[in-house]
């Protein structure tokens, strides 16, 4: 058998013997055994001095085309069991993804605060600040101030928690605002702001009254503020807390701090307005109360309203919350039964 | 304030108009309507009935066989159990097949025997509130007047067909307490006319009123003061005509005399006061304010103790009446009066609100003189009255007023610009249609270049300013039609101050720690509002609370959680996480304001995490509330400073299982489980709490954030653990290992705690990993080595701590 001949038979044994090893050892000892030092192929080239010179580089490059070939079928090889051998542990980690993912503690804020914080981020995007005031107030502040003198009639429309003859719980958060008045520099530009907060009433409580609630007012004083402007801004408000096809409608009312004064309604949210048990079948709701700053308001203040006017408004986030969700005992806000507070996941 | 339509319609045509869209008219224009309602709606087949004959029934002792003339062929057969029926009255009947109040369906039945045709009714049967029928028929049947026909339908007869308006007015516009405010009003919204009839009064003028009495007011307490006296008269029930408009009003028909003074109340909003001029026992009527403790007996039977703020009307000797409020029960009006004193006056309203509110004396009476009475109409109502009770008791006007009237009734001159109307409400409204408004709230207008001076009749007293006026214009222009705009001018930012950034910052943080948030009452019992003191306050209670759950403004947020915690447990909720960040109100001795702190506070009870298929339960404990804390503070920029001490010095708290919680020298607040005893006055649980002073977290330095290049050469670690005395805490072993290091110790970390077997009495086993590096070189073992020993050699010598 010449040398190529043979040369030819190693290579195909050894082919055959790698496509039959079943682990990477094995087929790294063939590669050992047929490409080491000792090997064949060395073997065979080491007989090549014994050939005449012209066939030498014939049988040399035939010898090295085996190599390659070979050394190639052995990675080949190899790459084919080691994925092989991945396959088969990644094949026993399988899990069951249908178990349940482990539960994230997570705690929720109280849907008042998430209607008040609503609220907040939409009058801050209009550039209100926010103001925060005492619980505990002057009776000058909650009332005089706010031109409900004493023994004014309209008085009666609100039960107070007295502490002493001047001292009170706040009945409404506007002694806020007739506090910011007082202070608000109209040189550096209007007053534009909201006073969110807890208030008081003496009142039985029962599933519609409690004798604590929350209230945001809102106000603006400029030299040119229109009931328009208090229509528009009311829209926005009411479009971004009940949805964008929601309206409202203004009526005649009165609050002494404000005059000309409006009741608001909005467009029900249950029915879209064709009446239901929501709306009380009217197809509108009373969300707020809002006017012009009575001109004796602004006077209280040190504002003149022969240049100054501006708007008021204010609303009840429990009395959203409990018309948003349907709650039916304003109670539950403040008795933190949890699987109560859990309900409201935030949007947002 | 209830207006029957059809009354209205005599004043002003309101005939054509459905009762629905007027009450929405009036809606959108002027107040709110509660109701609109009809009696007779819902209910059919009530007819008049006469009473042929009756019989007992056989069968029973109060029942009574009634044969009755309802217009058909027979007389029907009834049954009827009223005490007050008899032979010759007109009676309602309900017949076979009707439907009266209440959705009730009348058959024709046999009661015990005997076939009954239908029923016959009580007002109240067929929808009546009992607060408006006669009281010598409220336990038994009606009897209507001799001429009712048999067979016609009872509505119209009772005035149950007549739409009524339950009319909600604001305290502004009292000028609507009165069926003829209400109709300048409607022709005012409608632009029709008012046609308002005038009393016609005749006198007797044989007779003067001086020759029974004068009456003398002071200015101050009743600018208008009238007296007129009627006599003769013969008291007696008023002609269903008056009864109907009372009832439909929502007034009990009483007598004529009194049914006269409601019906002119309630037409001309003047509330009216009759006495028995008999037993007036003097000549003379004297107003004046009571003398401190003088007594009168008023007519509903109370005797009352007057103060010196108390209006009074008096013979000129003692109090007959409490002015505008009631009158005196020695000179109310009998069956056997004769002879009628009638006042007619305008008190001042804030006196009158005040007596009313201390004797709980609120009327229809006392509501108008606190919101004002039209003072234009306190004769005329006076005149129509007296002449209405000479009309119906048979009786005789005196010739004469007494008294006098000296309230101011010239109407009152009021400027508005049409550039401030239109500044105001956002519209460019025309000169003429402003006038064409005035002109139809019956006001007279002038304009001169853009400016108009109004005369604003008294009847409208609640009309003062130029304001006033846009709100009238505004209204009869309608809401609906003003532009929608947003503020123009300046811009101005819009943002959260440092401190709300905070508190929503901590609301958040404390949410994302796993708690609910929780919004309880700040006001609570003393006790609790006592509870949990961090810093010595005296409480701020309510003057005249409504509850005693609610007297007192809380000094601590705990309070409230664990009425929450308990309220939820007591459910069978019994795994609550929750936190509540709110005011407390710490008062100093010598101020009537607290001071308003803001805090933060949490507490947790049964298990944190329920047990899962993944993981074990978790109970709350300390160091979860502890951790909780500490990863609030650290995320509002508190670090270092940071210091929890165990204290025993809270009563409220477990003494072996709380910490006050500084921040360097400054008490930030405290954290631990609660007395047990405490957990068991709440029904809980093991309960772990913390209450903070946000805002001196708020106020305190935070940690700057400095950036530190992260070094490159590795760290080496050593590991000990120790045999530690159970008195020894983490902190006394961590502070001889920061006291005893060299500089490349970096870190210190806990990892293993254990007490119990295989330690020896009252030890307890502590394991650290140290973590050295050094930011600029390698370090080496044997330099870490050496630092390594001498922080031992110092634990074990300064705190009796054994390797193990
Ligand atoms: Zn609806």
């Amino acid at each position: 058998m010449n040398l190529k001949d043979r040369l030819e038979e190693l290579k195909q044994n050894s082919l055959a013997e790698i496509k039959a090893a079943s682990d990477t050892n094995k087929v790294n000892d063939i590669r050992v055994h047929v490409l080491g030092k000792k090997g064949p192929i060395t073997e065979v080239l080491r007989g090549m001095r014994d050939l005449p010179a012209e066939e030498r580089p014939k049988v040399g490059s035939f010898a090295n085309k085996v190599r390659d070939e070979l050394t190639e079928a052995i990675a080949n090889r190899r790459d084919e069991l080691e994925i092989a051998k991945t396959a088969a542990k990644l094949e026993k980690e399988k899990i069951d993804v249908s178990l349940p993912g482990v539960p994230v503690k997570q705690g929720q804020p109280h849907v008042l605060s998430q209607v008040l914080d609503q609220i907040e981020k939409l009058f801050l995007g209009m550039g209100y600040q926010v103001v925060d005031g005492p619980e505990v107030e002057e009776e000058h502040y909650n009332f005089e101030m706010l031109n409900l003198p004493k023994d004014h009639p309209a008085r009666d429309m609100q039960d107070t928690f007295y502490i002493t003859n001047s001292i009170l719980m706040r009945t409404q958060t506007s002694p806020v605002q007739a506090r910011t008045m007082e202070k608000h520099d109209f040189s550096k530009g209007p007053l534009k702001m909201i006073s969110p907060g807890k208030v008081y009433r003496r009142d039985t409580d029962d599933a519609t009254h409690s004798h604590q609630f929350h209230q945001v007012e809102g106000l603006v004083i400029d030299k040119h503020i229109s009931m328009a402007d208090l229509k528009g801004t009311l829209q926005q408000l009411v479009k971004t807390l009940f949805g964008e096809e929601r309206e409202i409608r203004m009526r005649p009312s009165y609050f002494p701090f404000t005059e000309p004064s409006a009741e608001v309604d909005v467009s029900c949210f249950k029915c879209g307005g064709k009446g239901c048990a929501v709306c009380k079948y009217t197809g509108w709701i009373e969300t707020l109360g809002a006017g012009m700053v009575h001109p004796n308001v602004l006077k209280m203040a040190g504002i003149d309203p022969e240049v100054y006017g501006g708007f008021a408004f204010g609303l009840g986030p429990d009395r959203f919350a409990m018309l948003q969700y349907g709650v039916n005992d304003i109670r539950e806000f403040y008795l933190n039964d949890v699987r109560f507070l859990e309900q409201f996941s935030q949007k947002g | 304030m209830k207006v029957s339509k059809q009354w209205l319609n005599d004043y002003v045509a309101v005939d054509d108009l459905d009762a629905a869209a007027l009450a929405n008219k009036i809606e959108l224009s002027t107040v709110e309507i509660d109701d609109v309602t009809r009696l007779e709606e819902g209910q059919k087949k009530i007819v008049v009935g006469h009473v042929n004959s009756l019989v007992p029934h056989p069968n029973s002792d109060h029942l009574k066989v009634c044969q009755v003339e309802v217009g058909a062929d027979e007389p029907y057969q009834i049954v009827c159990g009223a005490p007050n029926i008899q032979s010759g009255q007109n009676v309602i009947v309900a017949l076979p097949s009707s439907w009266i109040a209440g959705h009730n369906k009348i058959k024709k039945s046999k009661m015990r025997g005997e076939v009954s045709m239908g029923m016959i009714c009580s007002l109240q049967e067929i929808g009546f509130s009992d607060s408006v029928v006669p009281k010598k028929y409220a336990d038994g049947i009606y009897v209507l007047p001799a001429d009712a026909v048999p067979g016609e339908s009872i509505f119209p007869y009772l005035g149950m067909d007549e739409d009524i308006l339950d009319v909600d007015i604001t305290p502004n516009r009292a000028d609507l307490l009165s069926m003829r405010g209400v109709a300048h009003e409607i022709a005012a919204l409608y632009n029709r006319k008012v046609t308002l009839p005038q009393p016609e009064l005749v006198e007797a003028s044989e007779t003067q009123i001086s020759d029974y009495l004068a009456a003398k007011a002071p200015k101050d307490l009743a600018p208008t003061y009238l007296m007129r006296i009627i006599k003769d008269v013969t008291v007696a029930d008023s002609p269903l005509w008056l009864q109907k408009r009372l009832w439909n009003a929502g007034v009990r028909p009483v007598n004529n005399v009194v049914d006269v003074t409601n019906y002119i109340l309630m037409d001309y909003g003047q509330p009216l006061h009759s006495f028995d001029y008999d037993k007036l026992a003097t000549k003379e009527i004297v107003v004046r304010l009571a003398n401190e403790g003088e007594e009168l007996t008023t007519l509903d039977g109370e005797k009352r103790v007057l103060s010196a703020s108390d209006i009074v009307i008096t013979n000129g000797e003692k109090p007959v009446a409490l002015a505008g409020t009631m009158g005196g029960a020695n000179t109310q009006i009998d069956d056997a009066s004769q002879t009628v004193a009638l006042e007619a006056a305008v008190f001042d309203g804030h006196r009158i609100r005040k007596t009313a509110r201390k004797e709980k004396l609120h009327s229809e009476a006392s509501t108008r003189f606190e919101r004002g009475i039209n003072v234009a109409t306190v004769r005329a109502a006076l005149d129509d009255a007296a002449q209405m009770i000479a009309n119906l008791g048979g009786g005789q006007v005196v010739s004469g007023v007494a008294g006098q009237e000296l309230a101011d009734q010239s109407a009152k001159e009021v400027e508005v610009s049409l550039d401030k109307i239109n500044h105001v409400l956002g519209t460019s409204l025309q000169a003429t249609e402003v006038s064409q408004i005035f002109t139809q709230l019956g006001f007279t207008a002038t304009e001169e270049a853009g400016k108009f001076t109004v005369q604003v009749p008294v009847r409208r007293w609640d009309i003062d300013i130029d304001a006033d006026l846009i709100e009238e214009v505004a209204r009869l222009y309608g809401y609906d039609k003003l532009p929608a705009t947003l503020p123009a001018g300046q811009a101005t930012p819009g943002q959260y101050t440092a401190k709300q950034k905070a508190i929503r910052d901590t609301r958040k943080l404390l949410e994302s720690a796993g708690l609910d948030q929780a919004i309880s009452y700040s006001l609570t019992t003393p006790q609790k509002a006592q509870r949990f003191a961090m810093e010595p306050a005296a409480q701020t209670d309510l003057d005249f609370p409504m509850s005693s759950d609610h007297t007192t403004l809380r000094m601590n947020l705990l309070s409230g959680l664990l009425d929450d915690l308990s309220y939820n447990s007591a459910r069978k909720v019994s795994d609550v996480a929750l936190y509540e960040q709110g005011r407390v109100f710490f008062r100093d001795e010598d101020n009537d304001r607290p001071r308003e702190v803001e805090h933060v506070a949490g507490a947790l009870t049964g298990l944190f995490h329920e047990v899962t298929w993944h993981d074990g339960k978790r109970p709350v404990d300390f160091y979860l509330t502890k951790g909780i804390v500490t990863f609030l503070l650290s995320s509002l920029g508190i670090t270092t400073g940071l210091r929890f001490e165990a204290t025993a010095k809270h009563e409220e708290m477990h003494p072996g299982r709380t910490a006050d919680i500084y921040l360097n020298d400054e008490l930030l607040g405290f954290i631990g489980e609660i007395h047990p005893s405490l957990a068991k006055e709440y029904k809980l649980k093991r309960t772990y709490v913390f209450e903070l002073d946000l805002s001196k977290v708020i106020a305190a330095p935070k940690n700057e954030v400095v950036y530190q290049e992260i070094s490159k050469y590795p760290t080496i670690t050593r590991d000990i653990a120790l045999a530690v005395p159970a008195e020894i805490t983490n902190q006394q072993i961590l502070n001889s290992v920061w006291a005893n290091s060299g500089k490349h110790l970096v870190d210190v970390r806990l990892f293993d705690y254990y007490q119990g077997e295989h330690l020896a009495q009252g030890f307890k086993s502590l394991a650290y990993t140290l973590v050295y590096q050094d930011k600029d070189a390698t370090l080496k073992d044997d330099e870490v080595t050496a630092e390594f020993e001498k922080v031992v050699t110092a634990l074990q010598t300064e705190l009796e701590v054994t390797v193990r």
